[in-house]
């Protein structure tokens, strides 16, 4: 028995080897090269490699990082929320109320946002919100309005909107998959057992969607952070969030090793995050169906 | 529908009555016209092969299903437009339905939510409801770690503590394998008695039927063939259909000779001429093939040619032995079938194992004893 599995796992093992490689090549590489920066010294446009702890020392002590950590993680967690809210009663509906035999055209549906490049898809969002946008010469023309809203564009709000869109379908798609395992005598059980479809859902279906509700948390949470496209597009640069930090320190002001210092501490801090968030749900992903 | 046992006065109290119940999906007719009463404080079974519509009817009861037409009542309330969590039926589904985030007691207590006893009351009660299916001390176990017998006495505990009016079991031993599945009969039979609520049960295996039921409904197409207790349902069926779903039954073509007062006279090939006393004559014979006997296996018994001691007996050879430790199962050509075309099959007979008596070879002869109460005629 011992040996059987001994040779499964070497099977096992080889197959997964080729994109295991690929994957420590690509990732594990430059990840190393970044923890290596973030302890080396700053020689301006040079790096001095000499280990030091100043970088993290100066990062942890910038106000200006602590005000972009912090809008960054709200933005993230808003995205997340507004994400994850939307996309619960999309996924609902797909598995519930989508007949069998049309499931994967709907999928199918679900995936054309995909069809366009997410950069092309943050400028017409732009185009929506902006000035002259769409919104605004709307309003406008009906006369509901005098002049352009400027509340519309470069804030916050107008950050979460466009994100919590192009990241929909990550978070839908999970939340699916869990709601699609949900064995619909459980439902009908509930049902039996005195409760309304409205306490079902919140006794039955909500606790054994939470592994797909997590999972979309996490999916959309973590790239959202260090997304770097829509505050430089939608916020218009007044806004920044952390990539944007670490991008002016990478290459608009050549501190590789501040960059590195910013990169790898904003990655501990999201890891941290996701973890208790996890842990907090441990009881919800432990459920065997 | 035919009723030869059982006909009680109308003193006991019906608990479940359906009348003319139609139910469609789309254009196909699922349930056709169920007229039913289930009698409170019985065990009811629901027979039948799979998509002759008795989980339909089942789940009509429940309400998880509407239906076309008709009427259903439980306890004497009409159950039109009364949701499923409103009936005073509970189910135990035929996958359990265990509820795989909460623990054993979690899932024995889910339904009492809204009962007013306090916390610590509520939780006797539910360790009340797993020592009753012999659970007692599993209560803080995972769902998950149950085994597939445990599973269905979680979900009869947790149907039981709400005290319903009708248990509807829907299949609820086909996932157990043989042995757990004829200790759990027992106990469901032993449950339903010491409970006294009343059991209605949905299955495909006649066997299970037979063993727990005090009636037994019988199902093909959205109706009901037979209802019954089951030794009549066994001995009398009411077509071949249903003798030939309930257990093993051997046909013979029989030409009918003519009515007499106290029955019907007929010729067999093989019997010759018998008279089937009028209580073992069944019209309700859909089939063109024509009036035909039936008898069991176990009706009739092999018997040494020549052997004395036997009014009615029947020639023939082996054709066929299966040995099956307890019983072995002949099957005999029959003399005498001509005329009859070849219509005539072997028939079985099973015979028990006892000390003493001889397994018989293929090939011999041997002969048939019967007696006229143990054949059913279908014209």
């Amino acid at each position: 028995m011992a040996s059987a599995n001994r040779s499964q796992a070497a099977q096992g093992l080889s197959l997964i080897a080729p994109p295991l490689g690929y994957a420590l090549l690509i990732m594990a590489a430059p990840l190393l090269t970044i923890l290596a920066y973030s302890f080396f010294k700053d020689g301006y446009l040079t790096v001095i490699r000499e280990f030091t702890l100043e970088n993290y020392a100066s990062v942890w002590a910038d106000p200006i990082f602590h005000k972009i950590m912090l809008r960054s993680l709200g933005v993230a967690a808003l995205v997340t929320l507004v994400t994850v809210l939307l996309a619960f009663p999309v996924a609902y509906f797909l598995s519930f109320a989508v007949p069998a035999h049309k499931k994967s055209m709907w999928l199918f549906l679900i995936t054309i946002p995909f069809w366009t490049s997410y950069l092309i898809r943050v400028f017409l969002w732009k185009v929506i919100l902006g000035y002259n946008g769409v919104i605004n010469s709307g309003l406008t023309s009906v006369g509901l309005i005098e002049e352009p809203l400027t509340f519309l564009l470069y804030n916050v709000n107008s950050i979460v909107i466009t994100l919590a869109h192009a990241y929909a379908p990550f978070a839908i798609l999970p939340i699916f998959i869990a709601l699609e395992k949900i064995d619909r005598s459980l439902l009908e059980a509930g049902r039996d057992l005195g409760e309304s479809r409205a306490m079902t859902f919140w006794r039955v279906t909500l606790p054994l969607a939470m592994p797909g509700v997590v999972a979309a948390s996490l999916i959309v949470f973590i790239p959202v952070i260090g997304d770097y496209v829509t505050p430089t597009v939608i916020g218009g640069g007044k806004i920044p969030m952390i990539a944007n930090m670490i991008q002016a320190q990478m290459l608009d002001l050549d501190n590789r090793p501040l960059g590195s210092a910013l990169a790898v501490t904003a990655m501990l801090i999201v890891a941290v995050f996701s973890l208790i968030f996890v842990a907090l749900n441990r009881r919800f992903l432990k459920v065997r169906q | 529908m035919t009723e030869t046992r059982d006909n009680r006065p109308e003193a006991v109290t019906p608990m479940i009555e359906c009348r003319g119940v139609h139910k469609y999906y789309g254009d196909y007719h699922a349930l056709r016209g169920i007229d039913l009463t289930i009698r409170a404080g019985e065990f009811f079974s629901l027979l039948g092969p799979s998509g002759c519509g008795k989980t339909t009817l089942l789940r009509t009861i429940a309400g998880f299903e509407d239906i076309s037409s008709g009427v259903v009542l439980v306890d004497g309330k009409d159950m039109a437009g009364v949701a499923a969590n409103h009936r005073p039926t509970n189910m135990v589904f035929q996958s359990y339905a265990i509820f795989p985030h909460l623990t054993v007691a979690e899932n024995v207590g889910f339904g009492l939510r809204r009962d007013p006893r306090g916390k610590a009351e509520k939780a006797a009660a539910v360790e009340e409801a797993l020592a009753m299916v012999g659970l007692k001390g599993y209560g803080a176990r995972a769902s998950h770690a149950l085994s597939g017998g445990q599973r269905q006495r979680v979900a009869l505990a947790r149907a039981l503590i709400l005290k319903p009016k009708v248990l509807l079991l829907d299949e609820p031993l086909s996932a157990l394998d043989r042995k757990m599945r004829e200790q759990m009969q027992v106990e469901l039979i032993k449950l339903q008695r010491q409970v006294g609520i009343t059991f209605v049960l949905v299955t495909h295996d006649q066997e299970e039927a037979l063993v727990m039921s005090d009636r037994i409904a019988v199902m093909f197409e959205g109706g009901i063939a037979q209802l019954d207790g089951p030794e009549a349902l066994y001995a009398r069926p009411a077509s071949r259909r249903v003798a030939d779903f309930i257990g093993v039954m051997n046909f013979l073509p029989t030409r009918v000779v003519g009515d007499t007062p106290s029955g019907t006279e007929i010729e067999v090939p093989g019997f010759g001429r018998v008279e089937i006393p009028a209580s073992n004559v069944s019209r309700a014979n859909p089939d063109d093939d024509g009036p035909s006997i039936g008898f069991r296996p176990e009706a009739v018994s092999l018997v040494a040619p020549g052997a004395a001691g036997h009014s009615h007996v029947a020639e023939g050879v082996i054709d066929e032995v299966v040995y099956y430790g307890d019983m072995t199962y002949y099957d005999i050509r029959l003399d005498g079938s001509d005329g009859f075309g070849d219509k005539v099959r072997p028939v079985r007979i099973a015979m028990r194992n006892v000390f003493g008596r001889e397994v018989q070879d293929v090939g011999a002869r041997a002969n048939v004893s019967w007696s006229p109460g143990s054949l059913v005629l279908f014209r």
